[in-house]
Order: structure tokens, then C-alpha cells, then sequence
């Protein structure tokens, strides 16, 4: 059964499963920010529905691609909620999508580049009707 | 459960070096693992967790998935096209059961 989330939701909070997936997949390198754009509704009223599309700015040539881009929710029971492997074969970095969103909280995109950089993209979403038990 | 009732939407036609977007949907339940029935007991994880296209035999673009993924899940991808040739797309569930749809890229 869907529940109301929480009007007082702070989306800064993050959850220890979070925080402990980030670290595994960021390990020493700083994330950059500014490659990816990530298309996700400010307003989701239907929590269990939320439609995404993430794009990174890459070249995707044998030179310079993005290998990985990696879905994170920072307050879902599950941190992490897809990763997407891409190459040149590509040739556009752009994936769409829908995920769960069990209650108001930050979304993360990580992109690891062919070079080893990561890009890191975070985008806030309301949830009115929580997606149960994501 | 097994995925069911792939559904591809691809252009009716394309050129070699065109970049297309490839549309996959599957009806699946995705089950997450955190629910409980109405008498409380929990209700098992069932999710396709792994997703792959292929195109003429080389892998083009490749999915995992978790339980924050929506039920029957919708995936779409870019591709440029190398030459005529057909999609081979694969829906795995946690169980290892492997949903396949072959679908032809109109090459004009």
C-alpha cells in the first residue's frame, strides 16, 4: 500500500547504505560536476513511477567514452538502482528510464569516463506518494 | 516470474552512421523484497536484474538492475548504426530464466 511521505523530508539526509555505496564506487577520485544532465520530474506524485533520462557530454569515440553510468537513490532501502555499461558503440551517452522513489530525496548519477574521471550529477526529487518498499 | 511481452520500438528505417534510440519494455512484476503479504510475511525478491543488447553478435549496450527499477521495466539506449544486422535483446530474472527478442533494424 503507498504512504504519504513525509512533508518535513529533508533530501539532504542520506542513508548509511548510501553513503556506503557512493564510497565503494567513488573510492579516492573526486567526482566533477557539470557532465551530466539528468531529466527527472522536480514533483513525483506517483513515487513507484518516475520516469529519468540521463545524459553525459562525451564524445563516445574509441578516445573518449563513458564506460558506466550508475543510478544511486540516497534514501531508497536499496542505494543503488541500476548501472547502465555503454562504449563508442553508442556514439550518444544517453539513457532513459523509470525508478522507484519510496519517499523525497536526492538522486545521484555517477559517470566513470574511459580515462578513469568520474562525473557526478545530484538532482532533488518531492515524492507525494511513496514508491513502497523500493 | 519470467518476463513476458517484450516490446521493441526501433525507426521504421535508418541509415548506416545514423544514431537511433532504441526503445525496450518487459512485463515484469519487480518485485522488490521489502514487502510483506496481508498476513505479514515477506514476499520474496523477484526482479530481472540483468539486461543486454546485442547487434549482429556484438554487445551494444548492457543493464544491471535493482529493485528501484519500476515494474515492467522500460530501458532505452542510443546507438549508431554500423550496417544492417538484428537486435538480440536478453531480460534475466533472479531466478536465471533469460526472456529473448530478435528484432531486424530496417537498413536502408
Amino acid at each position: 500500500t503507498p504512504h504519504r511521505a513525509d512533508a518535513g523530508d529533508a533530501s539532504g539526509e542520506r542513508s548509511a547504505l548510501f553513503d556506503a555505496e557512493f564510497k565503494k564506487l567513488v573510492g579516492t577520485i573526486e567526482p566533477v560536476e557539470g557532465k551530466i544532465t539528468v531529466d527527472l520530474p522536480e514533483i513525483a506524485e506517483n513515487g513507484n513511477f518516475v520516469p529519468l533520462t540521463i545524459t553525459v557530454d562525451s564524445a563516445m569515440t574509441a578516445d573518449e567514452y563513458v564506460r558506466k553510468i550508475h543510478l544511486l537513490s540516497t534514501n531508497n532501502p536499496v542505494a543503488r538502482v541500476a548501472t547502465f555499461h555503454l562504449s563508442p558503440a553508442n556514439a550518444v551517452a544517453r539513457v532513459q528510464s523509470r525508478m522507484r522513489l519510496s519517499k523525497t530525496q536526492d538522486v545521484v548519477v555517477v559517470a566513470e569516463m574511459s580515462n578513469g574521471a568520474l562525473a557526478i550529477a545530484t538532482t532533488q526529487v518531492k515524492v507525494t506518494i511513496g514508491g513502497c518498499g523500493s | 516470474m519470467t518476463a513476458t511481452k517484450p516490446r521493441i520500438k526501433l525507426p521504421e528505417s535508418a541509415k548506416i552512421g545514423d544514431v537511433i534510440e532504441v526503445k525496450t519494455l518487459v512485463t515484469h512484476v519487480m518485485e522488490t523484497g521489502h514487502r510483506k503479504d496481508k498476513d505479514g510475511n515477506p514476499i520474496a525478491r523477484d526482479i530481472i536484474n540483468t539486461f543486454i543488447a546485442t547487434f549482429g553478435d556484438k554487445e551494444v549496450f548492457r543493464a544491471e538492475l535493482g529493485p528501484g527499477i519500476s515494474a515492467n521495466p522500460y530501458i532505452s539506449f542510443q546507438m549508431r548504426v554500423p550496417g544492417p544486422g538484428t537486435f538480440e535483446f536478453a531480460w534475466i530474472d533472479d531466478s536465471g530464466t533469460k526472456t529473448v527478442e530478435l528484432t531486424t533494424l530496417n537498413v536502408i
